[in-house]
């Protein structure tokens, strides 16, 4: 290999936009996302799939996106941490985020909002059990994760009530 | 991470095309969860990343009673253990499935890629060894059939030759009569490699007795391995404690583990013992309901 | 929870950096961008000890998108100079050489050239092509090892200081220190009942999620900018200002938000490399550590060998201790020894005692501190052995540590006698608790307990808040959030002044902004800093004083406060936003401002429960309920609080279960990932109960005392007795993993 690679240009949905960049095929979606699209939200902890500080959601699903090559988002969707409030209000994850205090540092609380809101959009009502098993990709060093299980279990509560209001309004 | 170009062929043609051009510079980006950590890490190298997702037989998920199951390559984890059918019918293969790594690795990691990285310690391969899984080959030099304790030749190494990559995964159908299970002992409740991991096949006669039985280990040898003896021994037996006892028995001797950081080779032997009992009553029960 | 008679001190708003954090607005390090911005790459030792002979940095030099390359050359000649750090000294050459190693590696993972280039995969291709001929030395990690006096010596000029005398062979050993009180052999000879043990840690690291991160920008101007991740501003200003040989004037830091510290984000690192760069560069440099780079080369808390015995008499009274007690310094002197030997009898009364400790010098990073530094390892020892006796004795493990609490007036074997604490309470509350008065049933289930102390520090803080013409405040102090704590200043601010917690702004200032500022550590932040927020308020008041008292024609005296901040004079009243917003329209703006700096420490007591399962089968250990019970004096954000209660309650329960440094025969650590480096997921922990214990601190305005350290001490210990109740087997050596316990059970059958 005696020239660089060719970048290779890449069209792609983040939170709901349609996106265009380039990027070199060893460029990793995380790489991608915060240093050419400027979206610092997902996070570098590991590099190698094991804290879930960067996860996105690619096509409906949480991923580690350091473990996802940026070229691998053509055409796909993508929503991050920045999708999750609708223009100036916090959605229920957020808001029970703050409220229960399930945040110190705050460096796994992009990764968190994004795997936790996907949980309980799939599995509304999901138990602690549940929560654990399927969160525990996502490491945090400060709170002991107590918060964060409570925080879920309320955001879960508040979204199961606006479905219950949006349908009984119809 | 050292450069490389990068494809996306849309045929098996096409990848086999670039597959067999590019030879050992080639590396088949399927989920990606071990394959951008080699190459982040110098692991691996490769001149190009062949990404075989946009090939539709890759994609496949399909069961008939006939054939049974026909596993496209690319198909990830998530997507076996939230079929329910299919994780009622592949008992050991939806374990498996659902404890690689956390939620996000098992929406991108893939069986056939689970496969193919060949680590002693892989979680699929005793589930696909048990279930009698074979790998559907395409190469240069057309296509062949392997079977899943054939596989890997050695830690991270797999039988196939330059060129060559894996289609499908073949899997026999299941009856009623049919329970797998597959469990693996890591020292947290997840996102661990497995120290030991044992998958176990009954299939029971009109009698309850053990019709036909397929015990499997893993991390505890150069490959994962399937356990002859101890399987044989359970034909025709009565699926009791003591038979059970026995057969974990014979399955510790064909272990060889390492001490490493992950546990010593006598604590390893130890629970091969304790998990081919364990698979074997849960997979019992599945059979039994 | 008890009823607070404060207005604001209690409750629980919402944090005011909240909203950027939860919608991935805030800024750390690593998101910080500057035009021209060059991407770093450090390379490292692959061997644990070696002499540089060579390096060749030309092919490095000479690839396309290369800014600048550095080596230990570039790096100033530092003199051995003993800097305060905040919770410990460090010696600066040491420093200096542990951030670029210059003629010497001395461990895997060591510094010796970094590279900057347009992005991180250039300079780390670059990175390899430089050619470094090292000269293999024979190394070692084990303390016992490095003690011998054959051991492979790390420092030729390193003589131990053997309590104030400098031995005259060169040794691994840094330090020997020594405490004793009364006359212990004389102890020992009274005691009817004696306990005595050995017992080993591995090296754990504290585990923050978010890597080291710089962004240097060596200005136009001669001054070196730095965003980072520390947790003290001024700390890490003086540092690199001292590595560099420049003005501490000459360096300007901004704290970026920081995603975890806990002890190990108080040494700079990247910072003087970085800084290096840019200047060679002419262009800003940003660093992200590797994960890997961060356990192997950073500062993780030492391992351990102690050998601790105590004597008690019949009816459980303890008469005699004795402990010597080796921590691994790692590959430069530490420190952290001091603290172990300080606490590992602090919980208990003992009339006799002596403390040998023990700084060893090792092939392995130069080890840090860990959230109550060295107070964790003795513990597991003292908390175990104490079980031990009560076992022998008969007597319920917890009256006999209710017997033996330190009070006030007790003495610790290093001198200071404690004023009014709060062990004896927060045992009371164990006592009374439901997770203790509940029955524990089930095979193979035990429950235990353990104490903890940390005498929590006071150190220097500054704070200045200015009012803005709506009666709201700015208040601007240097004190880096790691957890929250930026709230609950904002609180005693407002609590002082009668207002809300939402009418400050709170604001992490840089060096050039805020008055000096130690380091956000020692759990004292919420106490000193907390008490700069106040007095900056006093000081607003005072100042309003005034000016109520021309605004409403009296005397100065004629203006009173009440509690609740509100002004009255010459018949007139006023709240005082009311007051600032009148204020505002004529005369001077209205600055408070404060600093102080305590020297009192706040004496920091714990008490856990816990209930475990252990599988026989295969020596994993479950934990069933976990209760953790503090003495916070004053809880004034108790969502905070507790959180830092269950955070640091299951970091111990991590270090208790499976986190530990795996070395090869090589000496080269071998799980440098979160994948065998095992930390718990949420998986692995259930709930994490509170209780928080209030028994004031009359060092501080509203009764603050640092809660962030003691929690993470009480786990290991706590689990080693839960662990022997289940199983009577006596684990003493952490961690007490699944082999290690399995293996344990088999020995003991």
């Amino acid at each position: 290999m005696t020239t660089a690679t060719k970048k290779i240009h890449v069209t792609t949905t983040v939170n709901g936009e349609s996106v265009e960049f380039l990027c070199e095929p060893r460029n990793s979606l995380l790489e991608v996302l915060r240093d050419t699209l400027g979206l610092t939200g997902c996070k570098e902890g590991c590099n190698n799939g094991n804290c879930g500080a960067c996860t996105v959601i690619v096509n409906k699903l949480p991923v580690n996106s350091c473990l996802v090559f940026g070229v691998e988002a053509e055409g796909a969707e993508i929503e991050t941490v920045e999708g999750i409030a609708d223009a100036n209000e916090l959605h229920p994850i957020q808001d029970c985020f703050l409220e229960g205090a399930a945040l110190q540092c705050g460096i796994c609380t992009p990764g968190f909002l994004v795997s936790a809101k996907a949980l309980l959009e799939k599995k509304p009502g999901a138990s602690e059990e549940t929560i654990r098993f399927d969160l525990s990709g996502n490491l945090c060093r400060c709170t002991g994760y107590d918060k964060i299980v409570r925080a879920i279990q309320a955001a879960d509560k508040q979204m199961s009530a606006a479905t219950v209001d949006s349908t009984t309004n119809d | 991470m050292k450069d490389f170009q990068y494809a996306a062929p849309t045929t098996i043609q096409a990848a086999t095309s670039l597959l067999t051009e590019h030879g050992s510079g080639a590396r088949i980006l399927a989920g990606g969860t071990d394959i951008i950590v080699q190459l982040r890490e110098g692991l691996r190298e490769a001149d190009i990343v062949v990404d075989i997702k946009k090939i539709p037989e890759l994609r496949e998920c399909q069961y008939s009673d006939e054939s049974g199951l026909c596993l496209g390559a690319a198909v990830t984890c998530c997507e076996i253990y939230e079929d329910a059918d299919l994780a009622g019918r592949y008992g050991a293969l939806a374990d498996s499935t659902h404890i690689i790594g956390g939620w996000q690795i098992q929406s991108r990691a893939s069986v056939g890629g689970n496969l193919c990285n060949a680590s002693p310690a892989a979680d699929t391969i005793p589930a696909l060894i048990v279930l009698n899984a074979e790998a559907q080959v395409t190469g240069p030099n057309g296509q062949r059939t392997i079977a899943a304790d054939a596989f890997c030749t050695g830690p991270g190494i797999n039988s196939l030759v330059d060129g060559e990559f894996v289609v499908a995964i073949q899997i026999p159908p299941q009856s009623a009569s049919m329970g797998s299970a597959y469990q693996r002992f890591i020292p947290r409740n997840e996102m661990d490699i497995a120290v030991v991991g044992v998958g176990s096949w009954i299939e029971l006669d009109a009698d309850g007795n053990i019709a036909n039985a397929r015990i499997s280990l893993g991390a505890v040898a150069a490959t994962p391995l399937f356990a002859v003896e101890a399987s044989q021994f359970l034909v025709g037996k009565e699926p009791s404690d003591d038979n059970f006892a026995e057969a974990a028995e014979l399955a510790k001797q064909i272990a060889t583990p390492i001490t490493d950081m992950r546990g010593t080779a006598h604590y390893r032997t130890h629970l091969v013992g304790v998990l081919v009992k364990r698979t074997l009553t849960t997979a019992l029960a599945r059979a039994q309901a | 929870m008890a009823t607070t008679p404060y207005r604001v001190i209690g409750t629980r708003p919402v944090r005011h950096d909240g909203a950027d954090k939860v919608t991935g607005k805030a800024v750390y390090t690593a998101d910080f961008k500057l035009p021209g911005l060059q991407a770093g790459f450090v390379l490292r030792s692959p061997h644990p000890h070696a002499k540089i002979v060579s390096i060749d940095t030309s092919a490095a030099e000479a690839t396309a998108g290369v800014s600048a390359v550095v080596t230990g050359a570039d790096f100033p000649n530092v003199q051995d100079k003993i800097a305060q750090l905040g919770e410990g000294s460090v010696n600066l050459a040491h420093l200096s050489a542990n951030c670029m190693a210059k003629d010497k590696v001395l461990y895997k993972g060591h510094a010796v050239a970094a590279v900057s280039a347009t992005n991180a995969h250039i300079a780390e291709e670059a990175a390899a092509k430089i050619v470094v001929e090292y000269e293999i030395l024979p190394s070692v990690t084990d303390i016992m090892e490095a003690m011998a006096d054959d051991a492979p010596l790390l420092h030729a000029d390193l003589f131990t200081d053997d309590l104030g005398q400098k031995a005259d062979t060169a040794s691994n050993v840094a330090v020997h220190m020594h405490f004793e009180k009364g006359d212990v052999a004389a102890g020992f000879e009274q005691a009817d009942v004696v306990v005595e043990a050995e017992f080993k840690t591995a090296t754990v690291h504290q585990g923050y999620i978010e890597p080291h991160a710089i962004v240097a920008d060596y200005n136009e101007d001669g001054r070196v900018r730095l965003w980072t991740a520390t947790q003290g501003s001024f700390t890490c200003r003086q540092q690199t200002a001292e590595i560099l040989q420049i003005g501490v004037g000459d360096v300007l830091v901004t704290p970026c938000e920081i995603g975890g510290g806990f002890g190990g984000k108080i040494a700079v690192y990247l910072e003087p490399t970085a800084a290096i760069l840019s200047k060679k560069a002419g262009r800003p440099v940003s660093i992200l550590m590797t994960r890997t780079d961060v356990f192997e080369a950073t500062g993780p808390t030492p391992a351990s060998f102690m050998r601790v015995k105590v004597g008690a008499k019949n009816d459980g009274t303890l008469i005699a201790g004795e402990a010597w007690i080796a921590y691994d310094a790692g590959a430069f002197p530490s420190g952290v020894i001091g603290h172990g030997c300080t606490c590992v009898f602090s919980c208990y009364d003992i009339e006799h005692a002596v403390v040998d400790g023990y700084d060893v010098c090792v092939n392995k990073p130069h080890t840090k501190a860990y959230r109550a530094p060295g107070a964790t390892q003795v513990a597991f020892a003292m908390e175990q052995l104490m079980d031990e006796l009560a076992e022998q004795l008969d007597i319920c493990p917890l009256e006999i540590r209710m017997k033996n609490a330190v009070k006030e007036g007790s003495r610790r074997v290093d001198g200071p006698v404690y004023p009014q604490i709060g062990y004896v309470e927060c045992l009371e509350a164990l006592r009374d608790s439901d997770h203790w008065n509940s029955p524990l049933a089930g095979d193979n289930r035990g429950r235990g307990i353990a104490g903890g102390f940390w005498f929590g520090c006071g150190m220097k803080s500054s704070a200045a808040c200015s009012v803005n013409s709506d009666g709201t405040i700015n208040l601007l102090e240097g004190s880096t959030d790691i957890g929250g704590s930026r709230a609950s200043l904002a609180m005693q601010l407002a609590e002082t002044l009668g207002i809300e917690s939402s009418d400050v702004n709170p604001m992490v200032g840089d060096t050039d902004s805020v008055g000096y500022t130690d380091v956000t550590g020692g759990s004292r932040v919420t106490f000193a800093t907390g008490l700069a927020a106040y007095e900056a308020g006093i000081d607003l008041q005072s100042q309003m004083k005034v000016r109520a008292a021309e605004l409403w024609e009296c005397e100065t005296s004629d203006v009173s406060i009440a509690d609740d901040g509100t002004f009255s004079g010459n018949g007139k009243t006023a709240g005082f936003k009311d007051l600032a917003t009148q204020l505002f329209s004529s005369g001077e703006a209205l600055v408070g401002r404060a600093t102080v700096a305590p020297e009192c420490p706040t004496n920091g007591f714990a008490a856990h429960i816990v209930d475990v399962e252990v599988d026989p089968d295969t020596g994993k250990v479950t934990i069933l309920r976990y209760t953790a019970i503090q003495d916070a004096g004053t809880a004034i954000h108790p969502s905070y609080v507790e959180g830092q209660m269950q955070g640091g309650a299951v970091q111990g329960i991590g270090w208790a279960l499976n986190e530990e440094y795996f070395f090869n025969d090589d000496d080269q650590m071998t799980n440098a990932s979160f994948l065998d480096y095992r930390m718990p997921t949420m998986l692995d922990v259930p709930m994490i109960d509170t209780i928080i214990v209030e028994t004031g601190n009359a060092d501080h305005p509203y009764g603050v005392r640092g809660v962030g350290e003691p929690p993470i001490i009480p786990p290991p210990p706590a689990i080693g007795n839960a662990i022997y109740n289940a199983t009577q087997t006596r684990m003493r050596e952490l961690p007490m993993s699944p082999p290690k316990v399995w293996q344990a059970m088999q020995s003991s059958d």
